[in-house]
């Protein structure tokens, strides 16, 4: 046991996974020698050879399209898109085939693969290297989409997405790859992959993030602690776990959901849905989302503006709290 | 080496049977075994067969939207016939020739058209990838297979087939340049018959071959009759020796002609000449075949007749069969999403379940 940041966690489960299963392949641009522009995957090369761990032509379509061939033929691809902005050349690959090729065949092939990508803002970059593009894989029937949040659930859920026998859109919040370090076991593990995450009981209010907000989230909750907020990590997106945002909404009566994502069509649109039809009569205040505005995420300059403060977050909770029919 | 003689850039072009079924290059003749010529013949008969049928049953209403291959039997059994059976064959969609020598079966491969996922559930050791919709994408699934059988260490390559149209997607540069980069075991046919639907291939490619596209790669790219088996046979082979050696993919052009329509929902009289088909139909791949294997003692027109009598009934069996399988069960449009059915799935197969009973009770 020691303490790691995401990123070392997400490294040593490539590592021990590649390390235990011969049909570990991991590659992407700059991925093998380099060991990625985050160093993400950095010393695999050297340790695995060329084969196994390599860089590819800037020609996202081949990298995922090549995964699908690899999957098919007895390989488990876990490849690498940069940064989710550029995940797009490969969205006919992901929605048309990645997505669908167990269906198409009738279980004849299925792909256990990982698409890997850094997403979200907040750190000051050029433009498409911010994006946070939940919807686009979430509303794709034959995709998962998994996010961690933290060190322990980075490792685990990657270990579980190469392991998963269907492919796992696995995205990376880039932002807080090095904030912080947690205890993290040495020995391989699995975090589920569907299950969401109590971070923080509470009974007055349920606080719905995944990614670098739940953080955030935590921030804000301890500026409000006359308030016993319970604070869910949705951890998956796709398949979401509804069970355990209905059963905090039955218990708490008021839901906020934070999301970097812009707000129309947003994950959180869908999650206010579930708790409608799920547990309508339960509810106290109206649900409430915290998300980006409906606007290209800004440069630089302009992107103060657009990402969520704990502040904010403390306000809506106070808000949602003081909620009166 | 083949690839060296025929110089895509000078309008070489690899032909070992005339439009009449005689041998016009003796030094290429490939030695292939009665069996397997008679078993591609066979094939390419079948395929032709169903194919006019099955326009047939859709002109009666008893079949959904079919692209036929009349006229291009000979660029996809010649290949097949040169490879083995560990090989992987990706499809684009204009391959039921390839699919049928391959041993997806007449009774599958209708069930597809018939617009039934089980007609992708080809048998277990048969190594054929589904009909692939999307333009040119499936060129960078033979390049996953190909990376993952080189790092296996296993002898086998695959052959992946695209059209003219194909090849102006930006897909099949990224392709192409993966397999030659890795030097993969990949052999791409590209089935240039003409037409991208209704658009002539001179008007929206300006290469004046699409295997010069190889040189780009560092690669063999070689054009070929595609309406003559033996000349497809040769240069799937040596491009299947080179593969297999490591020395990375081929591009092999068969120039070719689609007779019929793209799909049945096209009408071609709207943009192309009537003479023009029919100075292809000249050229029909099936005839010249036979001819030369009446030439050689191996067929006679009696065995013809036989032939295309018992692939009829076999056709018309077979299509009964496919229009009796009924509908898909409600639980397989759900069960085949992910491994095992999510509770969101769960919840709306059963919701369905539930709802259309009292609807049904009204």
């Amino acid at each position: 046991m020691a303490n790691k940041t995401i990123l070392q966690a997400i490294n040593e489960a490539l590592d021990q996974s590649m390390e235990k299963d011969k049909s570990v392949v991991v590659y992407g641009e700059d991925v093998g020698y380099e060991g990625g522009v985050f160093r993400t995957t950095a010393g695999l090369q050297k340790k695995y050879g060329e084969e196994r761990v390599f860089d590819t032509p800037i020609a996202e379509a081949a990298i995922v399209g090549s995964a699908v061939g690899m999957a098919i033929n007895g390989m488990k691809p876990v490849v690498e898109m940069q940064f989710s902005g550029f995940s797009l050349p490969a969205y006919n690959q992901i929605v048309t085939h990645v997505a669908r090729f167990r269906n198409r065949s009738r279980g004849k092939y299925h792909l256990p693969m990982v698409v890997r990508m850094p997403y979200g803002g907040g750190v000051k970059a050029l433009e498409h290297h911010s994006e946070s593009l939940e919807t686009l894989y979430a509303h794709i029937p034959g995709l998962k989409l998994v996010i961690p949040s933290t060190p322990y659930d980075a490792k685990g859920l990657m270990i579980a997405a190469i392991n998963d026998p269907d492919p796992v859109i696995f995205m990376e919040p880039k932002r807080i790859y090095r904030a912080f370090k947690q205890e993290v076991p040495d020995e391989i593990y699995e975090v589920p992959i569907g299950k969401a995450k109590v971070v923080k009981p509470g009974k007055d209010i349920t606080i719905i993030a995944w990614g670098a907000l739940v953080r955030e989230v935590q921030k804000a909750v301890k500026m409000t602690d006359d308030i016993d907020a319970e604070i869910i990590d949705l951890r998956t997106i796709s398949p979401i776990d509804q069970d355990t945002i209905v059963n905090s909404v039955k218990k708490t009566g008021r839901v906020l959901i934070v999301h970097e994502a812009v707000k129309s069509f947003g994950p959180a649109a869908e999650l206010i849905s579930i708790i409608n039809e799920k547990a309508f009569v339960y509810l106290e205040a109206a649900p409430k989302r915290l998300t980006g505005f409906d606007v290209t995420i800004p440069l630089p300059k302009g992107e103060n503006h657009f990402i969520i403060t704990p502040e904010q977050i403390a306000y809506e909770i106070k808000q949602i709290m003081a909620f009166k029919a | 080496m083949l690839f060296d003689d025929f110089n895509p850039l000078k309008g070489e072009i690899l032909k070992i049977l005339d439009e009449k079924g005689k041998v016009v290059n003796d030094k290429l003749l490939p030695k292939i075994p009665k069996a397997t010529l008679l078993k591609m013949y066979k094939t390419m008969v079948l395929g032709r067969v169903a194919d006019e049928k099955a326009l047939q049953f859709q002109r009666q209403g008893r079949m959904l939207t079919y692209a036929p291959n009349i006229g291009q039997e000979a660029a996809q059994v010649g290949p097949m016939a040169a490879l083995k059976d560990e090989d992987w064959l990706v499809l684009a969609f204009r391959e039921f020739n390839a699919m049928l020598y391959k041993g997806v079966t007449l009774e599958q491969a209708f069930l597809y058209w018939y617009g039934n996922e089980m007609g992708s559930h080809y048998d277990d050791n048969v190594k054929v990838l589904p009909i692939n919709v999307p333009i040119g994408s499936q060129i960078n699934h033979a390049a996953g297979i190909a990376y993952a059988s080189k790092i296996q260490k296993k002898d086998e390559v695959a052959i992946v087939f695209i059209g003219d149209g194909g090849t102006s997607h930006g897909e099949f540069h990224e392709g192409v340049n993966f397999s030659a980069t890795y030097d993969l075991p990949v052999i791409i046919v590209i089935q240039n018959n003409q037409y991208a639907i209704s658009t002539p291939r001179h008007k929206v490619i300006k290469s004046k071959t699409l295997a010069q596209k190889a040189i780009a790669y560092d690669i063999p790219g070689i054009q070929v009759d595609g309406n003559d088996p033996l000349a497809m046979y040769v240069a799937v082979e040596a491009a299947r020796e080179r593969a297999v050696k490591g020395e990375g993919p081929t591009i092999i052009e068969a120039v070719t002609y689609r007779i019929g329509p793209h799909t049945t929902s096209d009408n071609p009289k709207l943009y192309r000449e009537d003479s023009e088909v029919e100075e292809w139909k000249k050229k029909d791949p099936i005839i010249r075949f036979k001819q030369y294997l009446i030439d050689n003692k191996m067929w006679s027109d009696k065995e013809d007749e036989k032939l295309h009598k018992d692939h009829k009934k076999f056709v018309l069996d077979t299509f009964k069969g496919v229009e009796n399988s009924g509908e898909v069960p409600l639980e397989d449009i759900f069960k085949y999403t992910y491994e095992k059915m999510t509770p969101n799935l769960e919840e709306q197969m059963e919701y369905y379940k539930n709802v259309s009973k009292k609807v049904g009770e009204q």
